[in-house]
């Protein structure tokens, strides 16, 4: 190692520099949520008598217990329906090699770059006539939609690189389809599947302009969606705006710091698959 | 990968091995294979159907009712009138339209030079100087903005580039008050100031993606470049900058879509604002079609800006495949 001294310094002392830059913006609105709710604050000092009830005049006014079970059903209803049809799609794509498979990959991956801001305007009134506008199907339905480009794709990169002898094997046991799928294939798909997941609830979590758009009732959206609405009520009110943002980073941050290792190498692996 | 595969089904000649072990006569068994080959495909097609049927209907049916829309003059309610290309013609020749696609292009700047150029830069200094714990924390911690939602970071920045801000009060601390301002109501900051935020939250994606793509660079390389007393700079380009292409690619690929599509951080910073000076396609969609209601308008902005995408992110992708070829 022909590392200089100075050089291992500086660039770790620039690398500090980085984290500190990162990280400056969450301590400060954590101070500012600590200073007295409706006083325009410092932006880093700390408070003289921290208001702490700051957090729960938060978490009662955006009705944060809703929110989570409002967030947690999405989740719940859109991952493992994703799942499940996005990695049954795949199967017959990669791994059945069904006639017509070019066509119905190309179809998917067509869908990958699509900006949703390209398709939000008839969705809306696509909502409205099917009758499911402001409702949670509102954002359930579509993000199980415009998931399937993504995960399709994701899924047929596990399928096709999987020796076919395993389904001919099964298949002289007399095994039908469903059974390769769901008893063989399934297990053996567990890995991209967790990633998928795991991405996938991230982003619903994050979901913001299908909750703007579909849905009028904050209670009823996700995390992302509820935190745009409670901005448009108390952006004048900084300290209770930044309590309310930290209550709701919490269930994310905790979330990322369990499953860290996890959750950067399923997003960057989903970067370069895309 | 064999070509005749991809059309037949992997199973086929195991069924029809079987078939030849219980009935001999070539006839019965030709036909009972046609059957099971059209069965396999009915099946498999039956594997696909939920996942097409969802994306077919929330994804490809707006898609072509955005085209459609896009030729009508339509207020969501009343009757809607053809009007031909009109509405792009509008969009081209209104400047607050138009410029949108400017903005975008703007962001597109910030967006991913700095996270993939500061991004290259501290990965390379993480590999050289902080291979062990230290690197792994600053790769954690500078991951930490891209899981928040965009909201969440347009709301901080929303107040630490205000006026009372931190960003201000660093600024008046090191003695540069003369330059403080409210950065993001401010007609030429305000969009250098979005792009801003865009790269406090994609520098971590970009600097992780990038560590990975170094660390699977053969070590010798930078043993032998060390052995010769190569500088961090000698090293940085001629071996981390010429090897990571198609990490490089596909960063680029991830912020410049993030940049085109971008509306969270827009819509809860500055909502476009001051005057159009931050709107890009995105937010004049939602304006246009939420508060003005000229569906017909802002659909065509929404073609546009679907093609403007494809248009970028084809070349890109083609670039970096090749260069790994």
């Amino acid at each position: 190692m022909k590392i200089s001294r100075g050089e291992y310094y500086s660039g770790r002392i620039f690398l500090l520099l980085m984290m500190i830059i990162t990280v400056l913006p969450f301590i400060s609105i954590f101070t500012t949520a600590l200073y007295p709710s409706g006083t325009i604050p410092d932006g880093l000092s700390w408070p003289a008598n921290p208001h702490w009830e700051n957090f729960i005049t938060a978490f009662k006014v955006a009705n944060m217990s809703t929110l989570l079970a409002s967030s947690t059903f999405i989740v719940l209803a859109v991952v493992p329906i994703s799942l499940l049809i996005s990695t049954m799609a795949a199967f017959a794509i990669g791994q059945l090699r069904i006639p017509g498979s070019r066509f119905l990959l190309f179809l998917f991956v067509f869908g990958l770059t699509l900006p949703m801001g390209g398709i939000i305007v008839p969705l809306y009134y696509l909502e409205r006539q099917m009758g499911i506008y402001n409702t949670r199907l509102a954002i359930v339905l579509p993000l199980i939609g415009l998931y399937m480009p993504f995960a399709v794709y994701w899924m047929r990169t596990h399928f096709i690189n999987m020796p076919t002898e395993i389904s001919e094997a099964a298949r002289v046991d007399g095994a039908s389809t469903w059974d390769l799928f769901w008893r063989i294939h399934l297990p053996l798909a567990q890995a991209p599947i967790t990633s998928l997941g795991i991405l996938m609830s991230v982003w619903t979590w994050n979901q913001f302009l299908l909750a703007l758009v579909l849905v009028e009732d904050p209670s009823h959206r996700t995390m992302a969606g509820a935190l745009g609405a409670f901005q448009g009520h108390y952006a004048t009110d900084v300290p209770l705006l930044c309590a309310g943002t930290i209550m709701i980073l919490v269930p994310t941050l905790i979330i990322f710091v369990i499953f860290q290792r996890q959750i950067i190498s399923a997003m960057l692996q989903g970067s370069i698959k895309g | 990968m064999k070509k005749g595969y991809v059309t037949m089904p992997a199973s086929i000649e195991s069924i029809a091995k079987s078939n030849l072990t219980s009935d001999n006569s070539p006839v019965a068994n030709a036909l009972s294979r046609r059957t099971s080959v059209r069965r396999e495909t009915i099946i498999g097609w039956l594997f696909v159907l939920p996942a097409l049927v969802m994306y077919a209907i929330f994804v490809l049916v707006p898609l072509v009712m955005s085209i459609r829309y896009s030729f009508y003059s339509w207020n969501g309610i009343g009757e809607m009138t053809w009007v031909g290309i009109k509405n792009y013609i509008t969009v081209f020749k209104v400047p607050n339209l138009i410029g949108t696609i400017g903005n975008a292009f703007q962001l597109v700047l910030y967006f991913s030079i700095f996270p993939v150029g500061l991004g290259l830069l501290i990965a390379s200094i993480i590999h050289r100087v902080a291979p062990g714990q230290f690197g792994e924390v600053t790769r954690t911690i500078l991951f930490l903005p891209q899981i928040i939602p965009l909201v969440a970071a347009g709301i901080i920045w929303g107040w630490l580039l205000s006026l009372s801000g931190l960003v201000n009060e660093i600024l008046n601390a090191i003695g540069l008050g003369a330059i403080t301002r409210a950065w993001l109501g401010d007609f030429t900051w305000a969009l250098p100031a979005v792009g801003f935020i865009g790269v406090w939250v994609l520098l971590g994606f970009c600097t992780v993606l990038l560590l990975t793509g170094i660390n699977k660079i053969d070590p010798s390389l930078y043993e032998s470049a060390r052995i010769d007393g190569a500088t961090w700079w000698e090293e940085f380009t001629s071996i981390t900058v010429p090897l990571l292409k198609n990490e490089i690619g596909v960063c680029l690929t991830v912020t410049i879509t993030n940049a085109l599509a971008a509306f969270d951080i827009v819509y809860v910073s500055t909502a476009g604002g001051p005057g159009n000076s931050t709107a890009v396609p995105g937010i004049q969609i939602y304006i246009l079609a939420f508060t003005q209601q000229r569906i017909g308008l802002a659909s065509a902005l929404a073609v546009l800006l679907m093609i403007l995408v494809v248009i970028v992110v084809i070349p890109i992708q083609r670039l970096s495949k090749e260069s790994t070829l």
